[in-house]
């Protein structure tokens, strides 16, 4: 284990961007975006490509300025300074590296441009070497170095002159599973270390939802919502966000009604109940569920839950989980997984119950 | 062995280059060689004389640092030339290819008398700046090393764009962001990243303008009107006035060996597809 190292007098900066617009000639990169960024958090910019993320990325960093609107840092107008006097980390795609400098030069080079002494300088080298494991690698060329070590020169190189803000651009997107785990592991760790706010650019919805204290949803230069992990998972706000960070299930309903905090609606005869987590307007809504969240089941179960009946038309072996391809009475398809481990398998063509409780289900607006 | 038929077929392509550069260069330059150790009589004589002969040496010395000007000045502004041409607005761009490939559609002959027009005695320069009052007698531009220089240069740039241009375009952007992001200014991004990521290409162009410039001959024969004789000028009036073939053809010897040696030194530091752009 490297050992824990105190980066200094290390802060922390608060951003907040204020209806940020972006047009390349007549495309809207972003629209009127407004999103505030804690001291200290991992906010995770999420959406597919083409979506805005990036851009708000570098318009973070500087290298982009915003057609409209304004950046605000620690309560001062950043919107016209550039990139080479903000001094925030960034670790690009691909890791930017100097190819001609070594991991030391690499490592060294912000503190060069600051001026720092040269003992300081091989001090803070020789701490952030150790801090991400590149020991004995100190004097290689980046070309010698596997993808993992480059990726830990780029984030040594970028934390090592204390940045108020790290800015990450989909740096694990070269590598393969295991390291990608094992790297976002090492920067949850650094994030912990610094106390540095992070802001992470990924189109990899679970290493948003593993990584972040707060992931932004971006689509079509929008942004769309922002919240914790569990919260945008488990309650989006509109069909994008639902399906983009995972699979869903979706129940058309008819005759809905709301009666307090929940709603409930029919589906091919039967009463399905949701908690009402957001306003709905017209009478038309989907019930939304996760494969994860719904069991196979010989009957309708009792409690809190709501059941409808089902044919199996296949699985799919996962490992850990199989998921079990499914349709309605009247064609629906659904997708239920469960744990190997705590299902015995089931033929195709049975008919069985699906059942969910009521607080795991949530409203959609339909076809939107 | 369908890799090895492949091989083989694809050397039969080469075969009509190899056929015409044997015969048109090597079996011609075989007799040069012979020349050289049998005029006007059998043994290294000639070779032993160009050791000792003054003028030769004096033509070797003036070519090489003729070359190692040219060189340099090619450089510098074949460096500019080629950040205009990847770096510069689209304006620019055009501009920068438009010197770049102008001068290297015009015959050699006819750049080096337009040179003459514009740097001999009475010629553009030297009249303007007399009319204008600037200098009473006319400056020393051309039928001297100047000249030559100038006139090689300007043939020589184009060449020496487009291998620094190649290495230049290599460079991915995201490098060059990340050290504004780090807090450098543009100059030290330009001498800390930029140029050193350069290196290749300008190493490559090194060795292409200066093993040209060794053998360069219309230039230097009428920028230098006969006062800054180079060594290929040498070999033609050893040659073609006078009775010395033997001494004509142990210099093109020794002029072929050292740009082999050079051309060998080249393939170490950069690969040939490198230099085109």
């Amino acid at each position: 284990m490297p050992q824990s190292i105190q980066l200094g007098d290390a802060k922390a900066a608060e951003i907040k961007a204020v209806s940020i617009g972006k047009t390349f000639g007549a495309f809207h990169a972003l629209r009127n975006l407004s999103l505030d960024i804690g001291r200290g958090e991992f906010l995770t910019l999420l959406g597919p490509s083409g979506s805005g993320k990036t851009t708000f990325l570098m318009i973070l960093a500087g290298f982009t300025a915003p057609t409209t609107g304004r950046l605000m840092m620690d309560g001062k107008d950043i919107t016209n300074v550039p990139a080479e006097d903000r001094s925030y980390g960034m670790v690009f795609q691909g890791y930017a590296l100097f190819p001609h400098l070594t991991v030391e030069q690499n490592i060294a080079f912000p503190l060069k441009v600051r001026g720092r002494s040269s003992a300081d300088i091989k001090r803070k080298v020789g701490e952030m070497v150790q801090r991400v494991g590149l020991t004995g690698h100190e004097t290689k060329l980046p070309a010698k170095l596997s993808g993992g070590q480059q990726q830990r020169v780029a984030l040594a190189r970028a934390l090592v002159f204390e940045p108020s803000v790290l800015l990450l651009d989909e740096p694990f997107s070269a590598l393969d599973k295991n390291l990608r785990e094992m790297m976002q592991q090492e920067v949850k760790r650094l994030h912990e270390e610094t106390g540095t706010t992070f802001v992470f650019v990924t189109h990899d919805q679970s290493e948003a939802l593993a990584l972040s204290s707060r992931v932004a949803i971006f689509n079509h230069g929008e942004l769309l919502q922002v919240g914790k992990p569990q919260d945008v998972y488990e309650r989006p706000e509109s069909r994008f966000v639902a399906e983009f960070l995972g699979e869903i299930n979706l129940l058309p309903l008819d005759a809905l009604r709301l009666e307090g905090d929940r709603a409930a609606g029919q589906f091919e005869e039967r009463t399905i109940v949701l908690n009402r987590t957001m306003a709905m307007t017209g009478p038309n809504a989907v019930a939304a569920v996760r494969p994860e969240h719904m069991v196979i089941c010989t009957g309708p179960q009792n409690g809190d839950r709501n059941a409808i009946t089902c044919r199996v038309e296949g699985a799919t072996y996962f490992g850990a989980s199989t998921k079990y391809h499914l349709k309605t009475r009247r064609g629906t398809s659904l997708a239920v997984s469960m744990p190997t481990a705590a299902t015995s398998p089931i033929a195709p063509q049975t008919d069985v119950w699906v059942s969910w409780p009521v607080h795991q289900g949530f409203l959609l607006p339909a076809g939107g | 062995m369908t890799g090895k038929s492949a091989t083989s077929r694809k050397m039969l392509l080469l075969a009509p280059l190899l056929l015409f550069l044997g015969l048109a260069y090597v079996v011609p330059f075989l007799g040069v060689v012979r020349w050289s150790f049998t005029l006007p009589e059998p043994g290294v004589g000639q070779y032993r004389a160009l050791l000792t002969d003054p003028l030769v040496q004096s033509v070797f010395a003036r070519t090489l640092r003729i070359c190692l000007v040219v060189t340099a000045a090619t450089l510098v502004m074949a460096y500019a030339i080629a950040y205009v041409w990847v770096r510069g607005s689209s304006v620019q761009r055009m501009l920068a290819e438009f010197c770049i490939l102008v001068p290297f559609w015009i015959s050699v002959l006819t750049r080096a008398f337009g040179w003459l027009a514009m740097l001999s005695n009475r010629g553009l320069i030297n009249t303007w700046l007399q009319s204008a009052g600037i200098i009473s007698e006319p400056l020393a531009l051309a039928r001297n090393e100047l000249g030559v220089i100038i006139g090689m240069t300007h043939f020589l740039i184009p060449f020496a764009v487009f291998p620094i241009a190649s290495a230049m375009r290599s460079i991915d952007e995201r490098v060059l962001l990340a050290a504004r992001g780090m807090g450098a200014s543009r100059i030290r991004i330009f001498w800390t990243v930029f140029v050193p990521l350069t290196y290749g290409g300008l190493i490559g162009a090194a060795l292409i303008v200066f093993v040209f410039a060794l053998g360069f001959f219309v230039t230097p024969a009428i920028l230098g009107g006969g006062r800054s004789v180079m060594v290929a000028e040498l070999v033609y009036l050893r040659i073609f006035q006078s009775p010395d073939w033997g001494l004509g053809a142990a210099i093109s010897v020794v002029l072929v060996l050292f740009i082999g040696v050079l051309l060998a030194l080249m393939r170490r530091f950069i690969k040939p597809a490198h230099l085109v752009g």
